[in-house]
């Protein structure tokens, strides 16, 4: 009811818009978004698309269309079909999972339409693969696991113990991981891809001599580690990268999570003006706590409408200049574009706090300055 | 790999496999009295993890919340046998799987508007928490006892329900011959509505309380009732005796499984396949262990003809 209720708040503007600047028709974008509200990772797209909705507020040149694309790729690629087709966007954006995007995105930039990516940013699209229409605005895939390999180094962590699922992006974050370690893993063991019971693997965890554990589950499996964890009695330290301990997720986790560390782009705390602004705002608009998808999507809109404010976006060379600029207030502080069009940002390391009754995260220093990623080298644009 | 490890292995085993009867017994109960297709047992177990972590999250109390799990289950499955399973019963198999699939789209998008698209909290209540110790020095989480001991419980329960009572007679010979019990003056539409409330109900506690460890969220049902299916077909449809073997069968094998395969690969292979390629045979254990039953036991290792 929300979501169409706001479709059609927002296509009502639009429609008031194109009256009101009937003639003049410069400046003007539609965007695209196809994102998850339905299904187990509804969570996260819905962040995406209230953070984006939350900047994109009252901008009478940005009429927004959006689609559920129920994680399915193939979904995706139709309603991608669709929205450049018959809907004529200019822009897209929106799609969380790594699987989706390299289903959809390479058929959007070939069709000469721009895109903007929220949340994945699989290794191919930013080196082999970039395009000069494909702008990511959240990470390279290996960003959070490569400041976690690197904190650990720098914080005398010796000995690793590496859970993730054995999927494309479970062991690719693993291997980000052990790029920077410098310390020794001591064991490593792939699940089942939406593996519930970790009872096993918590046993193997206490019988290692790893002093710490690094772990990427995200959504569902990652709640049910950490509970189990807790209950366990092993008492190695936990770490691993925002996905596992984001807002959304945290609330069901609850004590169990505290005192764990996760490596993240993005902090609630973060003290810089827009973020303060960002954090309140989204509050005040939908009474809770933001993740960092919806930093993602906030941040995603604020660029948007930077470049907008520069060129027009039937001109496409003007256009991806002013993307690349990326003259925006980002709520993470410094934000620019490599030359791979993906972000050279600073990655924080976190810790799981209590404030109040609220279990969220608090910012406890930078695991790498300036981190890029190491695909940039094979794009050739 | 030591004793100790090796015996909390065996421990996680049996818990897993007392959760997976709780599910299986109703699905095969349903199954065998009815002979209808459930696909929407894993949106009960959900419904279940769902009334207890709102009532947990009111009360504080996780008896009521189990006792709030146990009657909304069993209030959905009688409610849905009612509206919807009762149409299906003269229906053949594809009717019945298409109604109750869609079933699992109503239930889940249902929670997702009633609670949300986030995920709960629930939590193991604290006279409960952490690892007590066993004997020979083996540090076990205490809930995961308590599970073990309350699907024994149960299973026990059960098997009084069907050998000893008035009821288990009735569904006994509602197996055996559905016209035959009708003629006999049974009211044999109050049974098939009691039969699948009981399985609801037994979903909804499973739920609750694996949602205490795990993650209630929408969708949490229906990788366990793949599971389920697996157990009843090993061990045979319709019997009880057959799910509670199959269930510690699968569960044994699925944790087993997953520890002891990538070492064993590793002692031929090198070690970063061998991890890669013992996890890939882990997942698959369970099933490979399904073709073995059936190659043997066609219908199931306590299956009737």
């Amino acid at each position: 009811m929300k979501l169409k209720s706001l479709i059609a708040a927002a296509s009502i503007a639009a429609l008031s818009a194109g009256m009101a600047y009937a003639d003049a028709h410069g400046g003007k974008v539609k965007v695209g978004m196809i994102t998850t509200l339905s299904g187990g990772g509804a969570g996260l797209g819905i962040d995406v698309r209230d953070g984006f909705l939350l900047a994109a507020k009252g901008n009478e040149n940005l009429e927004l269309v959006i689609e559920d694309d129920q994680q399915k790729p193939d979904i995706a690629v139709q309603l991608a079909d669709k929205m450049i087709q018959s809907e004529k966007v200019d822009v897209m954006t929106g799609i969380i999972w790594s699987n989706l995007a390299m289903a959809v995105v390479p058929a959007v930039t070939a069709q000469g339409k721009f895109y903007l990516s929220p949340n994945a940013g699989p290794s191919a699209l930013a080196g082999k693969g970039c395009s000069p229409l494909y702008f990511n605005v959240a990470w390279q895939n290996d960003a959070f696991y490569e400041a976690g390999g690197m904190w650990a180094s720098d914080n005398g962590i010796k000995k690793v113990f590496l859970l993730a699922p054995n999927y494309p992006a479970g062991t690719d974050g693993m291997t980000g991981f052990k790029r920077t370690f410098k310390g020794e893993v001591v064991g490593e063991v792939y699940t089942k891809l939406g593996q519930t019971d970790y009872a096993a693997e918590i046993a193997q965890i206490r019988a290692s001599d790893a002093d710490t554990v690094y772990f990427f589950l995200p959504g569902g499996m990652g709640i049910s580690f950490m509970k189990q964890y807790a209950g366990s009695g092993v008492d190695k330290k936990v770490m691993g990268p925002a996905f596992s301990f984001d807002q959304g997720i945290l609330g069901a986790i609850g004590d169990a999570a505290l005192g764990v560390n996760n490596t993240s782009h993005w902090s609630k705390d973060l003290d810089n003006d827009a973020n303060v602004k960002f954090v309140a705002d989204f509050q005040a608009e939908y009474g809770r706590l933001p993740s960092l998808y919806a930093a993602q999507g906030y941040d995603t809109a604020l660029l948007l409408e930077s470049a907008m404010g520069k060129a027009d976006v039937t001109d496409a060379a003007a256009f991806q200049a002013a993307l690349e600029e990326a003259d925006f207030a980002s709520v993470r502080g410094d934000f620019a574009f490599a030359p791979n069009h993906h972000p050279i940002q600073d990655i924080y390391m976190r810790e799981v706090v209590k404030e109040g009754d609220v279990v969220t995260n608090k910012m406890i220093g930078v695991a790498a300055s300036d981190h890029q990623d190491v695909y940039g080298v094979d794009c050739k644009m | 790999m030591s004793l100790i490890l090796l015996i909390e292995q065996v421990l996680n085993g049996l818990q897993f496999g007392v959760m997976l009867f709780l599910m299986a017994a109703g699905l095969t109960l349903i199954f065998g009295v009815m002979g209808l297709i459930n696909l929407a047992h894993g949106s009960l177990y959900m419904v279940g993890a769902f009334a207890a972590a709102a009532v947990a999250g009111w009360t504080g109390s996780f008896i009521l919340a189990l006792i709030a799990a146990l009657a909304a289950a069993a209030a959905a499955g009688a409610l849905v046998e009612l509206l919807v399973i009762r149409r299906l019963y003269d229906r053949d198999h594809l009717d019945q799987v298409l109604a109750t699939f869609a079933l699992i789209l109503i239930f889940s998008e249902g929670t997702r508007w009633l609670f949300g698209s986030f995920p709960l909290f629930l939590d193991v209540p604290a006279a409960l928490a952490g690892p007590v110790m066993l004997p020979g020095g083996i540090l076990y989480p205490l809930y995961r006892l308590v599970i073990i001991g309350v699907g024994l419980l149960v299973a026990a329960g059960l098997f009084l329900l069907i050998a000893k009572t008035r009821i288990g007679v009735q569904i006994r010979a509602g197996e055996a011959d559905r016209e035959m019990i009708a003629a006999l003056g049974v009211d044999i539409s109050k049974l098939y509505t009691l039969v699948f409330a009981l399985g609801a109900a037994l979903a909804g506690l499973a739920g609750a309380l694996v949602g205490a460890i795990q993650s209630v969220q929408v969708g949490m049902g229906e990788p366990v009732l793949i599971l389920a299916f697996v157990v009843i077909v090993i061990g045979g449809i319709g019997s009880i005796k057959g799910a509670l073997v199959g269930s510690l069968l699968v569960g044994l094998t699925d944790t087993l499984g997953g520890v002891l395969l990538p070492p064993l690969f590793a002692s031929f292979m090198q070690a970063s396949s061998a991890n890669s390629v013992g996890s890939a045979v882990a997942s698959m254990s369970i099933y490979i262990l399904m073709v073995g039953v059936l190659l043997f036991k066609p219908s199931g290792l306590f299956g009737g003809t």
